[in-house]
């Protein structure tokens, strides 16, 4: 009896290896096409996390893995006692936060107003231009930037002198007061136009009948926008706000490291340039790996949680 | 008169407001969008002592090319422009082929490892290693100080292969089925039938790469900085901008020299310009597909 049901089995289990091999055969020009490029994602994408095991040693470059000394946690136990790291923190919470609000209300007003434009060709036109600043480098923005506050012929200063809101230029550039202000405006400035485009194309998703309805109940225009238009892209906004909160941390460092100089240091330095100047700067490799490995654990703490919440709340969800 | 009194009519006073509030928005958007970008062109083409006095808008007051001619005498600037030039058409083309190529398997559902490659994929766009293990493997795998490094690490971009895939499952399977059924095997599928018609997708996934590798300057920065012969446009517009808002202590000979021949601001807003146009040259001709490309992209990921 056992004999005869453990031949089954592996007979079933050998047809099932033979059909699997089969259909593979079968596959093969699918396999050839996606399997090398399987093989890339592991080495540029998975590689670097068998990296963060650095953070538990004592790395020594030109030493193998197994020749390492392993330190525990004492690389984040320094990182925890360095008075730098919750001055870098709170830049970094600063300004992500600033950018997620910023970033996240701006795109969503500029298309609805935009929607509302009633002339076609104006409102491509606007619309043409406002996504132009997606395309150039955080490199361009920053000379662009720099250019428009400086206090000789910068534009703002011009600006806010001809309307007598100011006596003297201000040095925007030189104040750490106002350099999360300036990456978080830089950055609107950038992003809007490109962020309004889902938000645009959601609306144009919402039924013109709705419109009439409301238009018959003698709804305003403002009305209208509040009744109809926002809760039409809700959906959208929850995904997208989901999202942005996900990236809450990992806010990256091109414009910190652009815009910054040594005058607002206090103010611009945030995780990852902090990573860079510790763990690169200074050979501090092992150092500089806990700063990455804390910046990517917080990073997927708040996508978790950000989902979980408005799963309980909305009911939509990403994952 | 008739028609303007009932137009007037129908039009309530609040509806009024609410369409000067939202012209006066669209207006405002547009002149800050594109009145910084009209002042350094117009600084650019203007001598370069006059535009030391200040007030030019968005017209050059003395005009000239002068500006533009010195910059080119920089060495760094045209060795810049062939590698840039260089790393957007491989990047974009390398970067077209794999995406196309996952994004074809990943659309097909009798594919044994379609769900495997799917979450793998997947998984690259909420974790990355960071910084430093980066670099690490950079240098272990000898690809710091090589061109190749430019193009490598990103060849493979998840957001893209789902955007191409989500397109790829617009279409019709049928099609591929008549084309096995005329004995095509299916890379002939993927070349023959699913390229020709994903080139909306295509274009669209051209013009993130392009642009992507267009920009970059930070891998110039990390792994190339010390070597003139791979150094690309961003990275030369970087050093320019922060060589001169630190008080310069610019050490690049040559750069100091073209410094001194117009005034720095002439040269940042040069070079600002030069690195800028091949992105406004292309612009137009793409956008239709991108606003496309991105709605789909951004609603099925």
């Amino acid at each position: 009896m056992v004999t005869v049901a453990g031949q089954a089995k592996t007979e079933t289990k050998a047809g099932k290896r033979k059909h699997f091999f089969h259909i593979a055969w079968q596959n093969r020009y699918l396999y050839a096409m996606s399997l090398p490029f399987v093989a890339w994602v592991f080495v540029f994408s998975y590689l670097p996390l068998w990296g963060w095991t650095m953070a538990f040693q004592k790395f020594r470059p030109g030493r193998g893995f197994f020749e390492q000394e392993w330190v525990g946690f004492e690389h984040f136990k320094t990182l925890f006692q360095d008075d730098m790291f919750y001055l870098v923190m709170r830049n970094t919470l600063a300004m992500s936060f600033m950018g997620l609000v910023a970033g996240f209300v701006v795109p969503i007003l500029f298309a609805v107003l935009l929607n509302e434009v009633r002339h076609m060709f104006f409102k491509r036109f606007v619309q043409t231009v406002s996504y132009l600043p997606h395309f150039v480098s955080w490199v361009v923005v920053a000379g662009i930037v720099t250019k428009m506050l400086s206090t000789d012929n910068g534009a703002i200063n011009d600006l806010l002198l001809w309307l007598g809101v100011i006596s003297e230029p201000i040095q925007f550039m030189a104040k750490g007061e106002w350099f999360w202000g300036i990456v978080t405006a830089s950055d609107v400035w950038k992003e809007t136009g490109w962020n309004a485009i889902i938000y645009l194309a959601a609306i144009a998703g919402i039924s013109p009948e709705l419109y009439e309805a409301a238009k018959v109940d003698g709804a305003s225009r403002l009305r209208q926008m509040w009744h109809i238009t926002l809760p039409g892209i809700r959906s959208t906004i929850i995904i997208l706000l989901i999202m942005s909160i996900g990236h809450l941390i990992s806010i990256g460092f091109e414009k910190q490291f652009l815009l910054g100089n040594n005058l607002v240091v206090d103010y611009s330095n945030v995780l990852d340039l902090y990573a860079l100047n510790y763990g690169l700067g200074m050979g501090r490799f092992s150092f500089g790996t806990a700063i990455n490995i804390f910046n990517s654990v917080v990073s997927l703490m708040l996508l978790f949680a950000a989902n979980g919440l408005f799963k309980k709340i909305t009911k939509e969800s990403i994952m | 008169m008739s028609a303007q009194v009932i137009r007037g009519q129908r039009k309530s006073m609040s509806d009024t407001m609410f369409d000067v509030v939202v012209y006066a928005v669209a207006i405002i958007v547009t002149i800050a969008t594109l009145y910084p970008f009209l002042n350094v062109l117009a600084i650019s083409l203007n001598d370069s002592v006059d535009s030391v006095r200040g007030g030019i808008t968005i017209f050059p007051r003395e005009f000239t090319l002068e500006n533009y001619k010195v910059i080119f005498t920089y060495e760094g600037l045209l060795q810049g422009f062939k590698i840039s030039g260089l790393r957007t058409i491989v990047g974009t083309v390398l970067g077209l082929a794999s995406a196309s190529m996952l994004a074809f398997t990943l659309s097909r559902p009798d594919f044994q490892g379609r769900r495997f490659v799917s979450v793998f994929l997947a998984l690259t766009m909420y974790v990355s290693g960071g910084l430093i293990p980066a670099y690490i493997l950079m240098r272990d795998l000898g690809l710091i100080g090589t061109f190749a490094v430019y193009v490598l690490p990103g060849l493979v971009s998840a957001f893209n292969v789902f955007v191409i895939r989500s397109f790829i499952d617009g279409l019709p399977y049928a099609l591929q089925e008549s084309a096995k059924l005329d004995g095509a095997n299916d890379f002939t599928i993927y070349w023959r039938v699913i390229l020709p018609l994903t080139k909306p997708a295509l274009a669209t996934i051209a013009l993130f790469l392009a642009v992507g590798q267009w920009n970059m300057w930070f891998d110039t920065y990390l792994y190339n900085s010390s070597k003139p012969a791979l150094t690309t446009l961003q990275f030369e517009l970087m050093k320019v901008l922060q060589s001169t808002t630190q008080g310069s202590d610019y050490r690049d000979q040559n750069m100091s020299q073209v410094m001194s021949q117009v005034s720095p601001e002439s040269v940042k807003m040069a070079i600002t310009m030069v690195v800028t146009l091949p992105i406004l040259v292309v612009y137009p001709f793409l956008q239709k597909y991108f606003v496309g490309g991105m709605t789909l992209g951004s609603v099925k990921s």
